[in-house]
């Protein structure tokens, strides 16, 4: 379980996170959404040691941020940035590689080797894995990014906007897969998502977040209804459930 | 794989011709039976050969890592202020204790590399990332600054000649008994491949670098001290040899990308012979005269950069 106590954050002077309280609950699908600006990256990136926290306490199951081995938290938790700026020259191969580095130090063995294989072919990158990342296109960069997170094999996943530049096809897949990670393999997830009808359709849980603060959070079913939409958004959009699915209409 | 080696053959072959060539006559003939052409050998030729391929293999390296710290190509040691800040060590133990010894030289002008370099980085991450050209515009012109003190205060002082001498890149000046601290860099760039890893992750940017649980400062602090190591030994020892730190990383990282893991040796070896060739050149071009190795390599090394600059480039496989 992640939680987070009583975290306030300022940025350039202003404060962008008031007093956050959250649980987020283990082995499951966590969506987090919210209009622009309402904190939800600098949230995560607190959780990762990204951004220091001043005030307040977060903790990763018994591993305190800020006060364990970043080393030890880097095998137990990964995050996926919302914006990578990667510019080195390297192969899709070797990026993904790098992943490996919190359990290797430097020294890769059979089974980083094994790990690095099985996230290429997962996200369907085994053809482009000699290429470097400057010559592939938005959405293979960025499956490339997801698979280096996948090969750091950790508890938990932070992926901030992870459906950026992804095609359908690759959007609902990384989602299924997440599912699985969550309900085979016991692993926890925590998701920034813009597009709600993903958080419906796959997210366990989904918080929203507003102004620097939580909003209500729920299973899409009780959660999301044209007043959430109208309170948290600002806008009016139709919400539809159809065959136990929840919609909300653009 | 067959380039290192031909690489390697390339760099055995330009050393035994360096061996060979100077103003003294020496064949390798000579040496099974003349023991006047050994001692030249072992005095001369073989501690200035050592020297060049040190200086080039560390100031290559020590330029690669330079360019991971800062995240930007178009930096070098000596152009960012490192080599002026060393060259302001070496000019403060001249005017205030001139009687120091080899060490007390090298660890001040190490020193003022670092807190120079140090400053220059503080300075680059203020700039957008967006702007390439502008970290390397203020690097040339914050050395430049210093360089400008340098030159200021050795000219109120009287030193001006000495400290030119003191700065320009040569070897002629090598001998037996006076290089050896140079094998320190040798030292400090094998160490840099030790942790190539951590400055291959470091060149990931800041968000990576702590998802993969890299102690960011400590490996920039070390970077920091292995650069201003290299520069300071090699400024107090041969003077600035330019470009070779600019020009090797970027030829390698087009050819075979930024996996230090495997191309900080090919960067030591092409740095070894870059060197190796400007020295060979300076020692034949006016032969019998010598002209500094500094010269020869700022006409190759501006003429390679401005080509690369152009060249659009090609991918490692
Ligand atoms: N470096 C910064 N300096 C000052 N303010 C910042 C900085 N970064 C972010 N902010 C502000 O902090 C607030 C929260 O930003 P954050 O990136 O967490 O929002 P978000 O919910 O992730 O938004 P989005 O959906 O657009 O990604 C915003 O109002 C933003 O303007
Ligand atoms: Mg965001």
């Amino acid at each position: 379980m992640i939680s987070v106590t009583g975290v306030s954050h300022a940025l350039g002077g202003s404060t962008v996170l008031h007093d956050i309280e959250l649980e987020i609950p283990k082995g499951k699908v966590t969506a987090l959404i919210g209009p622009n600006g309402a904190g939800k990256s600098t949230l995560l990136s607190l959780i990762a040691r990204l951004a220091r926290h001043r005030t307040g306490r977060i903790m990763v199951d018994e591993l305190e941020v800020g006060a364990c081995a970043s080393n030890t938290l880097a095998r137990r938790l990964a995050i996926l940035p919302q914006s990578s700026e990667i510019a080195p020259r390297l192969t899709i191969a070797e990026l993904v590689a790098f992943g490996r580095y919190p359990h290797h130090l430097g020294r890769p063995g059979k089974h980083d080797r094994e790990k690095v294989a099985e996230a290429l072919t997962l996200f369907d990158l085994d053809g482009l894995a000699q290429r470097t990342l400057d010559t592939v296109s938005g959405g293979q960069r960025q499956r490339a990014l997801l698979a280096m997170i996948f090969a750091q094999d950790t508890d938990y996943l932070l992926l901030d906007e992870p459906l950026n530049n992804l095609d359908i096809a690759a959007s609902r897949s990384l989602m299924a897969l997440l599912q699985r990670l969550a309900r085979e393999h016991g692993r926890t997830v925590v998701i920034v998502l813009h597009d709600i009808n993903y958080a419906c359709a796959y997210a366990d849980h989904i918080v929203t977040m507003k102004g620097g603060q939580i909003g209500p959070q729920g299973d899409a079913e009780t959660l999301v209804d044209g007043r959430l939409m109208h309170d948290v958004f600002g806008t009016d959009a139709a919400v539809h459930r159809i065959g136990g699915q929840t919609f909300v209409a653009v | 794989m067959w380039r290192v080696v031909l690489g390697l053959v390339g760099l055995l072959a330009l050393s035994g011709l360096s061996l060979f060539i100077g103003v003294i006559d020496l064949r390798p003939s000579a040496l099974l039976r003349d023991s006047e052409a050994l001692q030249l050998l072992a005095v001369s030729r073989a501690p200035r050969l050592f020297a060049v391929l040190i200086t080039g293999a560390s100031l290559a390296v020590a330029g690669t890592i330079l360019q991971m710290l800062v995240r930007n190509r178009f930096v070098e040691p000596m152009t960012v202020g490192t080599g002026e800040g060393a060259a302001l060590g070496i000019l403060l133990v001249t005017l205030y204790a001139p009687a120091a010894s080899l060490f007390a030289k090298i660890a001040m002008a190490s020193a003022t590399a670092f807190a120079s370099t140090a400053g220059f980085l503080v300075l680059a991450r203020r700039l957008p990332p967006t702007q390439p050209y502008m970290v390397a515009l203020v690097g040339l012109v914050y050395g430049g600054v210093i360089g400008a003190g340098v030159t200021f205060v050795a000219y109120q002082n009287d030193l001006l000649q000495m400290i030119g001498v003191w700065v320009t890149g040569e070897f002629s000046g090598v001998l037996q008994g006076r290089y050896e601290t140079l094998w320190l860099a040798a030292v400090a760039a094998v160490l840099c491949f030790v942790a190539a890893d951590q400055f291959s992750i470091l060149g990931l940017g800041h968000a990576a670098s702590i998802n993969l649980g890299l102690n960011y400062r400590q490996v920039i602090l070390f970077g920091l001290l292995a650069v201003s190591l290299v520069s300071g030994l090699t400024v107090v020892s041969v003077g600035i040899i330019p470009f070779v730190g600019l020009i090797v990383p970027n030829i390698v990282s087009r050819m075979m990308g930024d996996n230090l893991r495997r191309t900080l040796p090919v960067i030591a070896m092409t740095g070894a012979g870059l060197v190796l060739v400007a020295d060979i050149l300076a020692r034949v071009l006016r032969y019998p005269f010598e002209m500094p190795s500094a010269t020869v390599l700022g006409v190759i090394g501006s003429v390679v950069f401005i080509w690369l600059l152009y060249r659009p480039a090609r991918h490692a496989p």
